[in-house]
C-alpha cells in the first residue's frame, strides 16, 4: 500500500471555545475513496473545514501528499489540490454560472484554457449552458450541486471533500449525483464524503470513519447498517 | 429656452464631482460590502495634503508631483491600511457592524487631518485646482480647464470600472470575496489580497474626488466633505449601491439639478437658495422612501460564515442572582456617594461639568432604546434633542408656561417626530434606515434650523430654571440634584421598557426581524414605538438642557446639538454598550469629563482637547466589531466570569455542549 494522499494526526479543532473535535486520526489513501459518519452534531463538518485549512486546528497535524499542510491559509491548500463543497448552499449566488465556474478554472490554469473547460462543463451538463447567464442563486438545489460537480469534473483535483452532498436533494438527483462522484473517482481523485446519510456514503466508500461527539467511535471496514446503527445509538 | 439647456449644462461638471464620489461609494460596496461613510473623510486626507503639498508656505510643489503623491500613493495607502487593520477582521460582519466602524472612522479622520502640526492652524484657503480654473469657452459655453477635466476622469472611470469589473479577472474575484471569502479562498484564491487590492482601489478614488473637489470650494473643510457625501449619497442609493453607471448618472442629474434650481428659479429667493441646498437631502430622502429594490444584501450572506466564532451574544448574557443584588445595590451607593461627593467637594466649574454630562447620560438614554435595544440604528438623535429644546424655548417664551411643562410637551412634539421619521423604516432596516436618519439630521440642521418656525427667532430666547413645589432650582446644586433623579426616572422607564413586553419583542426584533414577523408582531409598529419612545426621550432632555443653559436658539444648537456631534453620540454609546443603563452614563459622563480632564487637569489646550476626545471616541468604534456588547459590558462579563470561576459556579450560558455544527446553521 502506497502512502496516504491526506492524513490527519490527532487534530483537536473548534470555534472559539466550543471544542468540536478531539483527537481525531484519519487517512483517506491515494485515489481512495472515505466515508466520514456521525450523528447531528458529531464534528465531521468540522473535519472537511479543518481539511480544507477554513478551521484551523488547535493541536495535531494535516499532512497532505506527505506534507504538513495545516496552517498554510485555505486558498494555498486548495491551490495542492484539495476540492472542498461546502454543506449547503457552495455556489456564488451573486455570480452568474458562468462566473461560479470561471473562478477557479482561471486561478488555476489562467483565461484561455479555462474557456474550454467551461465548454466541456456545458457539454456534460446542458442544463448548466442554458442557464450560464443566470445567477447561481435562482438555480434549484439540484442544479447548485450540478455546478459545483461540473467545476470538479472538468479539472479534477486530487482530494474532494464532499460535506452533506445528499442534503435537502430530491431522492432522484442524489443517485444521479452519486454517479458523478463515481466518474469522479475514476478520473484518479480520492473522496472524502460527509454524510449523515449512511447508504449513500456506503454505496462508494471502501472505507469509513464514524465520530461521535467530537471523537472518533470506529476507524475500518464499512460495517453492516445494524451495526452502524448501534455505533449511532450509543452517541450520549 | 437655450438659458434652460445653458444652465444645465453649467451643472455637468460639479454633476460630476457627485458622481465621481458617488462612484467610490459604489465601488466600495460592492467590492467589501462597506458602506463607507468615512468616504468623505478619506476624500479629505488627500484634499488636506494635496492644500500642503501645493501651498508656497509649506511645501510648493507644482501640481503634478502634488498629485502623484496625494492621489496615486497616500489615497491607496490608507486603504489599504484601513483594510489590513480593520477590514479584512470584518469580511463577515453584518453590514450594519461595518457601517458602525465607518462611523467611528467618519468622526475620527478629519479631526486627526485637522490636527495642527499636521495641516497648520492658519485658515485654509481652498487650494489651487489640477489645471487652470481660469474661465473659457467651449462652443459657448463658460467653462474651465479644471471643470473639463474633472468631466473627462468621471468619465473614464465609469469607463474604466465597467471593463475592470466586466472583462477582467480581478473585477470577477472582488465581487466574489464581497459574497463569501470563504469561498473565494477554497476557489484558490487569495482572498485577503483581493480584499486589499479593492480597498486600495476604492480609495483612490476618494482621493482622486477629493483632490478634483477641493478647489471648488472657498475654504478647505471637513463639513464642506460631508455635504458631499451626502449628495453623492444620494446617486448611489439611486444606483442601489451596485450599479456604477447608474451612480454616474445620479450623480450628474444632482448637480444638473441643482444648476437648474440655481439658474431658472428667480436669484436671490428664499425659494432658490433653500431649494437648491435641500435637493441632495431631498432626493436621498424621497429615494430611500420610494426607490424599489433597496434591501441590504442580495445574495443571502456568506454561507460559510459559521466558520468563524459565533460573536459575542449582545443580550443574551445571564447574570447570577447575586450579580444583579450587589449591582443594583452598588449603583445605588455609587449614586449617593457621587451627589454628595459633587455637591460638597466641586466648584462651580465642574458642577456645570457633571450636570452637562447628566443631561447627556439622559439623552444617551434614547440611543438606547432605539439603537441597543430595536437594533436600529438611528443617526439622528441630537435632531431629536435640538426638537426638544426648540420647543421648550418657544413655549416658555410664547406662552409662559411652566418649564417642566414645556419640556414633558417638548418630549411629545418631539416623539411625534420620531414617530413619522420612523415612517421610511417600516420598509427599510439595516444601512437603509441609518442612511435615513443621516440625512434627516443633516437636513434639518441645513434647512430646517435656519427657519424661525423651528429655531426662533435669531437672539436666544430665555428659558428659566424649574421652580418645583418651592424648591427654586436656579441654584446649580440643587439643579443637578434635580438632573440627577430625572436620569434615575427615565433610566427606570427604559429598565421596564426593556424587561417588558414591547422590550422582548424590541430585541427579538433585533435578532431577527422575519422571525418576529411570524410571531405575529408587526415589525413596522415596534420601529414606531421605538423611534417615537427615543425621540421622547431625547427631546425631554433637549428641553433639559435648554432650562440648564437658561437660553435656546441657534448659538446653543451649535454648541450642542449638530448632526456632528449627533453621530459621536451615537458612536460613543455604541461602543460603551447600547443595550444597558450604565453604558449610556457612561457615554454621557465621558463626553464631557474627558475633554474637561484633558483640558484642566492635565493642561492640553482646548481646541487639541476638543479634537482628541473626538478621535479616541471615534476610534472606539473600532472595538465594536470585536465587542458589538459595548465596552462597559464586556468588562462586566469578564467580571463575572473572574468571580464565577473562583465561586465553582460556572455561569450559566458556559459553552458545555460540543455542537459544531449549530453556530453553522443558526446565523442566517
Amino acid at each position: 500500500m502506497s502512502a496516504p494522499l491526506l492524513e490527519l494526526a490527532g487534530v483537536h479543532a473548534g470555534y472559539g471555545p466550543f471544542k468540536a473535535v478531539v483527537d481525531v486520526d484519519l487517512t483517506v489513501p491515494a485515489g481512495g475513496a472515505v466515508a466520514l459518519l456521525g450523528p447531528n452534531g458529531a464534528g465531521k463538518t468540522t473535519v472537511a473545514r479543518v481539511v480544507s485549512g477554513l478551521v484551523r486546528p488547535t493541536a495535531g497535524t494535516v499532512a497532505f501528499d506527505g506534507e504538513v499542510i495545516s496552517g498554510l491559509p485555505a486558498h494555498e491548500i486548495a491551490r495542492r489540490g484539495v476540492a472542498h463543497a461546502p454543506e449547503g448552499r457552495s455556489v456564488f449566488a451573486t455570480l452568474s454560472v458562468e462566473e461560479n465556474l470561471a473562478l477557479p478554472l482561471r486561478q488555476a490554469h489562467g483565461t484561455a484554457r479555462a474557456a474550454e473547460l467551461t465548454d466541456q462543463a456545458y457539454a456534460m451538463f446542458p442544463r448548466l449552458g442554458e442557464r450560464r447567464a443566470q445567477l447561481a442563486g435562482s438555480l434549484s438545489g439540484g442544479e447548485q450541486r450540478q455546478l459545483s460537480l461540473a467545476r470538479v469534473l472538468v479539472d479534477p483535483p486530487r482530494l474532494l471533500v464532499v460535506d452533506e452532498l445528499s442534503l435537502g436533494l430530491a431522492p432522484v438527483i442524489i443517485g444521479e449525483v452519486y454517479q458523478r462522484l463515481a466518474e469522479i473517482r475514476r478520473l484518479g481523485t480520492a473522496l472524502l464524503l460527509v454524510e449523515q446519510y449512511v447508504e449513500h456514503a456506503l454505496g462508494i466508500a471502501e472505507s469509513i470513519v464514524v465520530l461521535r461527539a467530537g471523537e472518533v467511535a470506529y476507524a475500518g471496514a464499512p460495517l453492516p447498517t445494524d451495526e452502524l446503527s448501534q455505533l449511532f445509538l450509543a452517541a450520549g | 429656452m437655450p438659458d434652460v439647456v445653458e444652465y444645465a449644462i453649467r451643472g455637468v461638471p460639479m454633476g460630476c464631482v457627485f458622481a465621481l464620489v458617488a462612484i467610490g461609494i459604489v465601488l466600495t460596496y460592492k467590492t467589501s460590502g462597506v458602506l463607507n461613510l468615512a468616504f468623505g473623510a478619506q476624500a479629505y486626507v488627500s484634499a488636506a495634503l494635496y492644500y500642503t503639498l501645493r501651498d508656497p508656505d509649506r511645501f510648493g510643489w507644482p501640481m503634478v508631483p502634488a498629485v502623484v503623491v496625494s492621489v496615486l500613493i497616500a489615497a491607496p495607502a490608507l486603504g489599504w491600511f484601513l483594510d489590513r487593520a480593520l477590514y479584512r477582521h470584518l469580511r463577515t460582519a453584518p453590514p450594519v457592524a461595518k457601517l458602525v466602524v465607518s462611523l467611528g472612522l467618519l468622526v475620527a479622520i478629519p479631526q486627526i487631518v485637522n490636527l495642527d502640526f499636521l495641516l497648520g492652524s492658519q485658515a485654509k484657503l481652498a487650494p489651487p485646482g489640477v489645471a487652470s480654473e481660469d474661465p473659457i469657452y467651449v462652443a459657448g459655453i463658460n467653462t474651465s480647464a479644471n471643470e473639463i477635466v474633472t468631466v473627462v476622469v468621471a468619465v473614464l472611470s465609469v469607463l474604466g470600472l465597467g471593463l475592470l469589473f466586466r472583462r477582467t479577472n480581478l473585477g470577477l474575484q472582488m465581487r466574489a470575496v464581497v459574497e463569501s471569502p470563504r469561498m473565494t479562498q477554497l476557489a484558490g484564491v487569495n482572498a485577503d489580497r483581493v480584499g486589499s487590492f479593492a480597498w486600495m482601489l476604492s480609495s483612490l478614488f476618494a482621493g482622486l474626488a477629493g483632490v478634483l473637489v477641493a478647489p471648488l470650494f472657498a475654504q478647505l473643510t471637513d463639513l464642506d466633505f460631508f455635504g458631499l457625501l451626502i449628495a453623492a449619497l444620494a446617486a448611489a442609493v439611486f444606483a442601489r449601491l451596485v450599479s456604477i453607471p447608474m451612480a454616474f448618472a445620479g450623480g450628474i442629474a444632482l448637480g444638473v439639478g441643482q444648476a437648474l434650481a440655481a439658474g431658472v428659479l428667480p436669484a436671490d429667493n428664499v425659494l432658490s437658495t433653500g431649494f437648491r441646498s435641500v435637493l441632495p437631502f431631498a432626493v436621498l430622502f424621497g429615494l430611500l422612501l420610494f426607490w424599489p429594490g433597496l434591501r441590504d444584501h442580495a445574495g443571502g450572506g456568506d454561507p460559510l460564515a459559521g466558520v468563524d466564532p459565533p460573536p459575542p451574544s449582545p443580550g443574551g448574557f445571564v447574570r447570577p442572582r447575586w450579580m444583579t443584588v450587589l449591582n443594583r445595590s452598588l449603583a445605588g451607593a455609587g449614586l449617593v456617594v457621587f451627589v454628595v461627593a459633587t455637591l460638597a467637594v466641586f466648584d462651580e466649574f465642574w458642577l456645570r461639568v457633571i450636570t452637562q454630562g447628566i443631561i447627556l447620560s439622559l439623552i444617551f438614554l434614547s440611543v438606547t432604546v432605539v439603537v441597543g435595544l430595536a437594533g436600529q440604528i438611528s443617526l439622528c438623535q441630537a435632531a431629536f434633542a435640538a426638537v426638544g429644546a426648540f420647543a421648550t424655548a418657544q413655549l416658555v417664551d410664547k406662552t409662559g408656561m411652566s418649564v417642566l411643562v414645556a419640556m414633558v410637551v417638548g418630549a411629545a412634539v418631539a416623539a411625534a417626530l420620531g414617530a413619522l421619521i420612523a415612517l421610511p423604516a417600516l420598509r427599510l432596516s439595516g444601512i437603509y434606515l441609518a442612511l435615513a436618519t443621516l440625512a434627516f439630521a443633516v437636513m434639518f440642521e441645513n434647512v430646517l434650523v435656519p427657519l424661525e418656525a423651528v429655531s426662533g427667532p435669531t437672539r436666544q430666547l430665555k428659558v428659566p430654571r424649574p421652580l418645583l413645589a418651592g424648591i427654586d432650582f436656579a441654584n446649580n446644586r440643587a439643579f443637578l440634584l434635580l438632573c440627577t433623579a430625572l436620569l434615575a426616572l427615565v433610566a427606570g422607564i427604559v429598565l421596564l421598557i426593556r424587561n417588558g413586553t414591547t422590550g422582548r419583542a424590541l430585541t427579538a426584533m433585533r435578532s431577527s426581524e422575519l422571525g418576529v414577523a411570524s410571531l405575529g408582531l408587526s415589525t413596522g409598529r415596534l420601529k414606531v414605538i421605538a423611534f417615537a419612545v427615543s425621540a421622547a426621550i431625547a427631546g425631554f432632555g433637549g428641553g433639559l438642557m435648554a432650562t440648564f443653559e437658561r437660553q435656546m436658539g441657534r448659538q446653543v444648537y451649535q454648541a450642542n446639538f449638530t448632526f456632528f456631534v449627533g453621530l459621536v453620540w451615537v458612536v460613543l454609546v455604541i461602543t460603551l454598550g447600547a443595550r444597558t443603563v450604565p453604558g449610556a452614563v457612561t457615554g454621557g459622563l465621558s463626553f464631557v469629563l474627558f475633554r474637561q480632564i484633558l483640558e484642566k487637569v492635565l493642561g492640553v489646550s482646548a481646541t487639541l482637547a476638543g479634537s482628541v476626545s473626538f478621535i479616541l471616541f471615534g476610534l472606539g468604534a473600532l472595538t465594536y466589531a470585536k465587542h458589538p456588547e459595548g465596552i462597559v459590558e464586556a468588562q462586566t462579563q469578564r467580571f463575572v466570569r473572574l468571580v464565577s470561576r473562583r465561586r465553582a459556579h460556572p455561569p450559566d450560558d458556559a459553552p458545555t455542549a460540543v455542537d459544531p455544527v449549530a453556530p453553522a446553521e443558526a446565523r442566517p
